[in-house]
């Protein structure tokens, strides 16, 4: 059996990369709610991640000729990321569980020497109560790093804390 | 059913971890708490694929607008596998480096060598039905950077693929044989298990080396593979 490469970090030059139009998962005409995810990636002093590059794949709705179900975002020198992308519809889990609405977040950035991934659940979703992951993290103010706020009408905002006060729940996927 | 296969955990030592003090850069950004467990879904055993149609390949690095950039030629080719030996097929592959001078084309570089105009620094390949990418590139040169006294990244070339889900993305960095430098890069040596280490280091290849024109390397990659059954369904 082999065994999988090792990564390495990603860096600061990345963009080098980058086609900014890659935030923008409807640029191919998808159609449903149009939503935008935002977010800031800040580090354990909480200052901005200004060179991070953010990555975002979601199963719902499915991927189509029309959306690719995944984007990429730089941060500016907030820290900010941004998104404009489809509201996902719940999600099959294991077994006959149910999954809340949720897109799939992995943080690649210079000083992260492998992808942090983790998700954003959107803030009011009644299926929030019954996730298997949101339920299975115990402390409320953990969890409520997983969901994404309302910042405006079909805005969601949602930080990503690398490292100290309110760190965000990583997944080991 | 493919689909909802999962992956399996990374073998122990073979991938950095998030703390790896000797690089400055992951002193603040690591996180503290432990990873939280998912077991894998459909959000992590599927993910995007892309198509040459929409994303069209660039798979010579070594022309802008037909004007050849400086520097010395080289070909890196190599076979993208899972951990079960099977090819990773019509997979994007995505890279960029600094160019021979040891330069990105990069507004946040301001390393003091001169940029080439011929010369951007990325591109895109797909492997073939057999797992196998080749392109067209220049060897980068060693940079200095921030993180010590004296500090010189070893040439290398960054590499981005995605394989069949969201749980296979990789992120690494392709390093040449012989490199001095090697000996002393954290971000190198934060991979802790020397062979795991060794393999980022491509292989000089005389049969991908080209009479007259280009030497040749190759790097070979192992995506994480899939477990033995099915999830639970």
């Amino acid at each position: 059996m082999a065994i999988a490469t090792a990564s390495q970090t990603i860096g600061p030059y990345w963009h080098l990369l980058e086609d900014p139009s890659w935030a923008d998962l409807t640029r191919f005409g998808a159609t449903g709610e149009k939503i935008t995810l935002t977010g800031a990636v800040l580090d354990g002093d909480g200052k901005p991640c200004a060179d991070a590059c953010v990555e975002i794949w979601q199963s719902n709705p499915p991927t189509s000729d029309s959306f690719p179900g995944f984007g990429r975002s730089n941060t500016d020198s907030q820290g900010t990321f941004r998104f404009t992308t489809v509201k996902p519809g719940p999600v099959a889990g294991r077994g006959n569980a149910q999954q809340a609405p949720h897109i799939a977040l992995c943080i690649l950035s210079r000083g992260l020497m492998k992808a942090l991934v983790t998700r954003a659940y959107f803030q009011g979703e009644a299926l929030n109560d019954a996730d298997p992951l949101l339920t299975s993290i115990e402390e409320p103010a953990r969890r409520a790093t997983l969901i994404a706020r309302r910042a405006g009408a079909g805005v969601w905002r949602m930080n990503v804390r690398l490292q100290g006060e309110n760190e965000t729940v990583f997944l080991d996927v | 059913m493919a689909d909802t296969t999962g992956f399996r955990p990374y073998t122990p030592g073979t991938q950095p971890p998030y703390d790896a003090p000797a690089y400055m850069g992951t002193v603040k950004r690591h996180p503290k708490q432990r990873l939280h467990p998912l077991p894998q879904t459909v959000t992590e055993t599927t993910g995007p694929s892309f198509s040459p149609d929409r994303f069209p390949p660039l798979t010579d690095l070594t022309n802008t607008n037909g004007k050849p950039a400086i520097g010395e030629r080289i070909i890196v080719a190599g076979t993208i596998t899972d951990e079960d030996g099977r090819p990773v097929p019509n997979t994007m592959v995505e890279i960029w480096q600094a160019n021979a001078t040891g330069r990105y084309d990069h507004a946040a570089d301001q390393h003091d060598a001169p940029l080439d105009p011929n010369f951007h620094g990325a591109g895109r390949v797909f492997t073939d039905a057999n797992g196998r990418y080749r392109f067209l590139t220049i060897r980068p040169g060693a940079y200095p950077w921030g993180n010590h006294r004296n500090a010189w990244r070893p040439n290398h070339i960054h590499f981005s693929y995605f394989g069949p889900a969201f749980a296979t993305r990789l992120i690494t960095q392709m390093y040449f044989p012989g490199d001095p430098l090697l000996a002393f890069d954290p971000i190198f040596h934060a991979v802790p298990d020397e062979h795991a280490r060794n393999r980022l280091i491509a292989a000089f290849d005389l049969d991908i080396t080209e009479q007259d024109y280009a030497l040749g390397y190759r790097f070979d990659v192992v995506l994480r593979g899939r477990n033995a059954t099915p999830m639970e369904h």
